[in-house]
């Protein structure tokens, strides 16, 4: 008999045995599919997030300048924008007025930032998608087009009436869906603000390696002021979803114990039945050898069909139904959380992890009971 | 010997790994044909001078995280504790924290 034909009656007996069992290993591999199913969606999710904000954010300012004044940040006034310039190294210095803005009638905060193209267009604004939902309710999806006014409330409590002339493309709505673009004279007119003044300045600089020692010397030379790199904001969003993923794994952690308590219990204590089979299988003759490498077949069978379905299902999970499960976690209070699909960034290196740490434990700890089974003498163990 | 439950392991197995091969493939194409969509964002951001994904809008520090500093979440009066439900999966940007021990040195 080949080694081939000899594998093929060996797999054909183990799956004979797993079906003779199947209300509790098909209860197996259910459980060990959906920890699988959670462990890779929270994988996938946490890794394709974090590739793609570093993609859209690898073109964020380089230098961003905030002043802080009794630990608050507070409005910069442009006069440090001459003496910043002058630094060695710094190419630009832009100032940009932002602030926020609470809508009372949707109940959500937006995101209200100058724009340089709108400046002699006062009246005028520009607005990301999740604003114009701002008159929708649950029962009618009113829309705020293009040419349509929405009130601001201003300092003074009067109301400016704002002409929407754009909306800003749905594909951006991961760093737009709140925005609201207005000119200089309007968002004076809202907030008040003097006009010498702005909220952070942005900086463009010759040389990337130069950044930390331009910060360095605007801090120096400002004490009041915070500079903030790119590289900070790239981290930021790092942890933020670092964090995001262990918060998840924390709150499932129980299940995980759970299974790993019920799979360890299958694996390693083998039930009076199967230690009278191996002693069967010895007194007609099987090898040890042969016994533990039927164990390895069922070990494998039941973890890597638990792995293939779990890894599959969770892909489906977030890239197509756009991570339903994890939405309302993801969400919070926010009104106008953007509607985004994730692109399907996925790392065989974290696969590779997850099939190490769920396959391989599992297959060697189904075959090292058997094994000390498969060594005591078949007489003794088919009496016992 | 036709039918054997070995030709159905072997067969499922195969056509999981098939699946999971899928996938990958799936993943190369869908990456390479959203990668203009992904540039368009990338060219947003450039040209309005954004710093912040815009994933929690309910309190500034959790909108602008990047932006945002220690006392923000605070700041509304004495022992004011922080309230919001995204502040608790938002964690304290690395630089906001680096700067506080180098601060205490």
């Amino acid at each position: 008999m080949s080694a081939i034909e000899k594998q093929r009656h060996i797999i054909d007996f183990m799956l004979s045995c797993l079906w003779r069992r199947k209300g509790k290993n098909l209860s197996l591999v259910v459980v060990y599919t959906f920890v699988i199913f959670l462990l890779a969606s929270v994988m996938f999710f946490a890794h394709a997030i974090k590739k793609e904000a570093g993609l859209i954010l690898r073109d964020a300012p380089e230098i961003m300048v905030q002043r802080l004044v009794a630990g608050r940040q507070t409005f910069i006034p442009e006069s440090y924008i001459d003496a910043i310039r002058k630094i060695r190294g710094v190419q630009s210095v832009t100032p940009r007025l932002w602030g926020y803005y609470y809508d009372g009638q949707s109940g959500a905060n937006y995101t209200l930032m100058v724009n340089a193209d709108l400046k002699d267009r006062p009246g005028e604004i520009l607005i990301g998608k999740g604003v114009t939902l701002r008159r929708a309710t649950a029962e009618d999806k009113i829309i705020t087009k293009k040419n349509d006014s929405i009130p601001f409330k201003t300092y003074d409590g009067s109301y400016l009436m704002l002409k929407v002339k754009g909306i800003l493309p749905a594909a951006s709505e991961l760093v737009t869906s709140d925005l609201v673009l207005v000119s200089e004279a309007d968002f004076g007119k809202i907030f008040s603000i003097s006009r010498d003044q702005a909220t952070d300045l942005v900086l463009q600089v010759r040389n990337e390696k130069e950044l930390s020692t331009i910060a360095a010397k605007i801090a120096q030379l400002y004490p009041d002021t915070r500079p903030i790199l790119r590289n900070e904001i790239l981290r930021t969003y790092d942890a933020v979803f670092d964090w995001r993923a262990g918060v998840i794994i924390v709150i499932l952690s129980g299940a995980f114990f759970a299974f790993i308590i019920l799979a360890w219990d299958k694996a390693t204590g083998l039930s009076a039945e199967e230690k009278r089979e191996i002693g069967v299988l010895k007194a007609i003759g099987w090898e040890t050898s042969d016994i533990l490498l039927m164990k390895f077949w069922e070990g494998a069978a039941v973890s890597l069909s638990a792995f293939l379905m779990g890894i599959l299902s969770a892909y489906l999970h977030i890239f197509f139904t756009a991570s339903a499960l994890f939405a309302p976690v993801l969400k919070g209070w926010s009104v106008l959380y953007p509607d985004f699909r994730l692109t399907p960034f996925i790392s065989p290196y974290e696969i590779a992890i997850l099939f190490f740490l769920t396959v391989i434990p599992y297959t060697v700890a189904t075959i090292v009971p058997s094994w000390r089974s498969a060594t005591i003498d078949p007489d003794s163990v088919m009496r016992t | 010997m036709p039918g054997r439950k070995s030709d159905l392991f072997f067969g499922c197995l195969l056509a999981g790994m098939l699946l999971a091969g899928l996938m990958f493939i799936d993943a190369g194409v869908r990456e390479h044909l959203d990668m203009p969509l992904l540039n368009q964002r990338a060219e947003i951001v450039r040209v309005l001078g954004l710093t912040d994904l815009c994933l929690f809008t309910e309190a500034r520090y959790t909108r602008h995280p990047s932006m945002a500093d220690l006392g923000t979440p605070f700041q509304d009066h004495p022992v004011s504790l922080e309230h919001f439900p995204s502040g608790a999966i938002v964690p304290v940007p690395p630089h906001l924290k680096q700067r506080t021990r180098n601060e205490r040195q």
